[in-house]
């Protein structure tokens, strides 16, 4: 008898469909497994044995064999366990194979029977909604993460003895419940109210946020760089429902998420060892890089001097195009990569506060040089960020410090109306306008354009930093809700710009 | 510049230098690295070798190039060499040239030839007859020290005078620029040829002072400096200047060098006061224990120069004055106090958004100056 189940194999961060196709006749008993599945995908025959057998189900002691088409692509991961049994269940008679007609599943066995989650069932439920399956089956954890697909019924089964019961029609599961959006508010995340002084920084992630621009925060140790920028999600905008569904996406392709819907924006920090596959992608079998996880969030880079070159050149393509390509010899995939960068380093090598400094002017340069180059050139604004005197820290503090939820409101009144400005131009907020756009926005005043035209004729600025400016100063115009760019919010964008180190010498 | 009116006493000043001052340039250049074998890495200071006769000085250093030096000396072509310097864009000043600066003659061992690139026509003169001010100092500075280092490099172009230096990373490069910022003549004074930037870091320097400013060497082009260039070099820069300002100098510092040889050609030594805790201006406050005069701006080197109240016009109005409005001053008075931008919201009571926007303003007018990475600091007045 033949039988035949579709399933779906992860692709990078979409899936393809996958036939398992079952043929059992009778012969010298054995269980072959084609259409090149790699070590852990083999060992689904002895799951899928045992599992059976535990079940109270029969494994026949026939010639089985189990082909997963198309039989060019190499196959990955224990998720074929539950398409391979219920092949051989229905080659064999023990399910009718009408039942299956429509329907797509996925997921790993245990050695009783159980099913257990497995990776990227977002990516296979909507692969199975494109390719018009009406419903799936999916272990019970990974249920509310397949109901996140309008227009496909979920069937959240426990066990393979359910399953059967299921498709002979003698049992049905709850329907998973649908998610509610927008999420309630939680509240108890870091908050900026936590926040002691840092007046400087608080005003600097604000205006990060607002315009989506990436920030350098330069401080000693100790400062509270990192905190800060710990907060940086809390008063980001929420994502949209469709942002989210990319999130959860990805966060459940490389097995991070909690299994339901992701409602805040990430916030990656990786190590500075980290490496560059590490950052962007990449292995073997390409999985998402940390620049990925952080997709619609934050990717914080501390210690920014310390990264290795190699990583933050790798960051280049998906600082410039917000996704990655990866190439292998045996496939290429895209991994989505549209991040808000926040980086952090030390002012100098020895990494004491301006007073207790002992670095020499060459070292400093030295230093600086390390940074420069292709992200520096990507980053939008500088601060400085020292460590709050003990004054602020001892004590109750003052009694009214913003929380993040009042800086947030700003934040998305600001957006709002960079959306409305920005509309069909394909940019959604002022970080990526080009210089047309800038231009044709950020209309400045003479006073300011003659500043500056005043800071570029003397080096100090760029043609790529003028804009830079221009673009900064309409999120501030932007954040006070003003129609025009004015004379102090150039003043200010000049303060937050960045000089290449090679044009600061001397 | 070839179509500029040549007037006769500059026909009969352009005159190419004569042929044994051109060979004894040359000489030297050929024997550089001879020189580096026979001076004891103790006694770095050249000292008498410059000063003696060709005949001697080969004796002396050439060691086993004896024979080619001699050669050298016989075979010689000015014709070719001139022919040479032409095609490098250098000129060469003999000691016999009206042209040659006539306070390094002071020097016994004074280089018997300069060679000169840059704007040798316009920059020459000035070196050569006008007042000039050497400023020196440590590789390793103190921000405090750039920043008097280019506040006065700028002032002293402002007030007219050339600013000499010898284009190493630090201090003098602060002079240089500060010179060039304030459209002065600057003069970089080379260890190797003229027309070898070293240190390679300040290549970019050394190719602007060629646009703006004058570029001198005993050497010929081509030479790489050795270890006793340094010294060397600094003799010309103290010959060369009125006055010799060190900026910052630790304890065994080679401004200090340069100081030395100004103290004995008799030249006015200053120096600008330090931070007593720090090992960077040790060497330079020691010269003010010693009695160098005290420079806290450009108007102290001018009066020692000029004389009390004879040379008025040094700063340029309108620049880098004092802020008026309380706010800034407050803002100003925080910067100084290294607290940052915080800060200067906590003294002025201003949220930060303000206050970078004051901040910014200051920066325009060169009340305060912003590093690479956007710290900022006082700019010197």
């Amino acid at each position: 008898m033949l039988a035949s189940v579709a399933t779906f194999a992860l692709n990078g961060v979409d899936s393809r469909e996958v036939t398992v196709e079952v043929d059992v006749r009778r012969g010298l008993p054995a269980f072959s497994l084609v259409g090149l599945p790699d070590a852990s995908v083999r060992e689904a025959r002895e799951r899928v044995r045992a599992a059976l057998l535990n079940s109270g189900l029969e494994f026949p002691l026939q010639r089985i064999t189990a082909n997963l088409a198309p039989a060019w692509v190499r196959k990955a991961g224990p998720s074929f366990d539950l398409a391979i049994a219920v092949g051989l269940l229905a080659a064999g008679g023990q399910v009718p194979p009408e039942s299956l007609s429509d329907t797509a599943l996925c997921g790993e066995l245990s050695l009783g029977g159980a099913l257990r989650p497995v990776r990227g069932t977002l990516a296979a439920a909507m692969g199975a909604r494109t390719a018009g399956y009406r419903r799936t089956i999916v272990p019970e954890a990974n249920a509310a993460e397949a109901a996140l697909v309008e227009g496909l019924e979920v069937l959240a089964v426990p066990t393979l003895t359910r399953l059967v019961d299921l498709l002979h029609g003698r049992w049905s599961p709850d329907p998973p419940p649908r998610v509610a959006w927008p999420p309630p508010e939680v509240q108890g995340g870091p908050d900026m109210a936590d926040v002691r002084g840092q007046t400087d920084a608080k005003r600097a992630l604000e205006i990060a946020a607002a315009g989506g621009h990436n920030l350098l925060m330069v401080g000693p140790p100790g400062a509270g760089k990192t905190m800060v920028a710990r907060r940086l999600p809390g008063i980001l905008p929420p994502p949209s429902f469709q942002e989210a569904l990319e999130i959860t996406r990805v966060h459940s392709v490389a097995g991070v998420g909690s299994g339901g819907l992701v409602s805040e924006r990430p916030f990656r920090a990786p190590h500075h060892t980290v490496s560059a596959q590490g950052l962007v992608g990449g292995g073997s079998r390409p999985r998402p890089g940390e620049v990925t996880l952080a997709h619609r969030g934050v990717l914080f880079l501390d210690e920014l001097a310390e990264f290795s070159r190699m990583a933050l050149e790798a960051l280049r393509q998906p600082m410039e195009d917000g996704h990655v390509e990866i190439v292998r010899g045996q496939s290429a995939v895209t991994f989505p990569a549209r991040v808000m960068l926040v980086a952090a380093c030390n002012p100098c090598p020895c990494a004491q506060p301006a007073r207790d400094c002992s670095c020499g002017e060459t070292d400093r340069r030295r230093y600086q040089r390390r940074l420069s180059g292709p992200l520096l050139d990507r980053m939008d604004m500088v601060c400085q960020v020292a460590p709050p005197p003990a004054a602020a820290l001892v004590g109750a503090g003052p009694e009214h410090v913003e929380r993040s939820s009042a800086i947030r409101a700003r934040v998305m009144a600001a957006r709002a109306v960079q959306l409305g400005r920005l509309e069909g131009t394909g940019v959604n907020c002022n970080a990526d306008m080009d210089g047309r756009l800038s231009r044709l926005h950020a209309v400045v005043d003479s006073g300011s354009a003659s500043r500056l035209v005043g800071s570029v004729e003397s080096g100090a600025l760029s043609g790529r930093g003028h804009d830079r400016v221009l673009r900064l100063a309409r999120t501030i115009a932007d954040l006070d809700g003003r129609a025009a760019v004015s004379r102090p919010d150039v003043d200010e964008a000049l303060g937050y710009r960045i000089v290449t180190p090679s044009r600061a010498a001397a | 510049m070839s179509d500029r009116a040549v007037r006769p006493l500059e026909l009969a000043e352009a005159q190419p230098a004569c042929p044994a001052c051109l060979r004894r340039g040359f000489l030297v250049g050929l024997l550089s690295a001879r020189i580096a074998g026979v001076l004891d890495s103790r006694e770095r200071n050249p000292g008498g070798l410059l000063a003696l006769s060709d005949d001697d000085f080969v004796r002396a250093v050439a060691g086993p190039d004896r024979d080619d030096a001699e050669r050298f000396l016989e075979t010689f072509d000015a014709a070719e060499a001139r022919h040479g310097l032409e095609y490098q864009g250098v000129e060469a000043v003999c000691q016999h040239s009206r042209r040659y600066p006539a306070r390094l003659l002071q020097l016994v061992d004074a280089p018997r030839v300069l060679f000169l690139a840059g704007q040798v026509a316009d920059r020459l003169p000035g070196l050569a007859r006008g007042p000039a001010v050497a400023l020196v100092g440590t590789r390793h500075p103190s921000p405090y020290g750039l920043e008097m280092a280019r506040s006065l490099g700028r002032g002293l172009a402002r007030a007219g005078v050339v600013v000499v230096s010898g284009l190493a990373l630090g201090i003098d490069a602060a002079a240089h620029v500060g010179c060039l910022d304030g459209g002065g003549s600057a003069v970089a004074v080379l260890g190797g040829g003229p027309d070898v930037p070293y240190p390679r870091t300040n290549r970019a320097l050394h190719s602007q002072i060629a646009r703006a400013g004058l570029l001198v060497s005993e050497m010929p082009p081509g030479s790489r400096p050795y270890r006793w260039s340094f010294p060397a070099r600094n003799r010309i820069m103290a010959g060369l200047a009125e006055a010799t300002v060190v900026v910052e100098a630790a304890e065994a510092s080679g401004s200090l060098i340069t100081s030395d040889f100004a103290t004995d050609l008799g030249r006015v030594v200053a120096a600008v006061p330090g931070e007593a805790t720090s090992t960077r201006a040790r060497g330079s406050n020691s010269l003010l224990r010693a009695g160098a005069a005290v420079v806290n701006g450009v108007e102290d080197i001018v009066e020692e120069l000029f004389g009390v109240g004879n040379h008025p016009e040094v700063r340029e109005p309108g620049t880098n004055d004092e802020p008026v409005d309380p706010v800034s001053r407050v803002v100003l008075a925080a910067v100084e106090a290294g607290t940052g931008v915080d800060g200067a919201c906590r003294s002025a009571g201003l949220p930060a958004n303000e206050v970078r926007a004051i901040l910014s303003r200051l920066e325009e007018s060169g009340n305060v100056r912003r590093d690479a990475l956007g710290a900022y600091t006082r700019a010197a007045p």
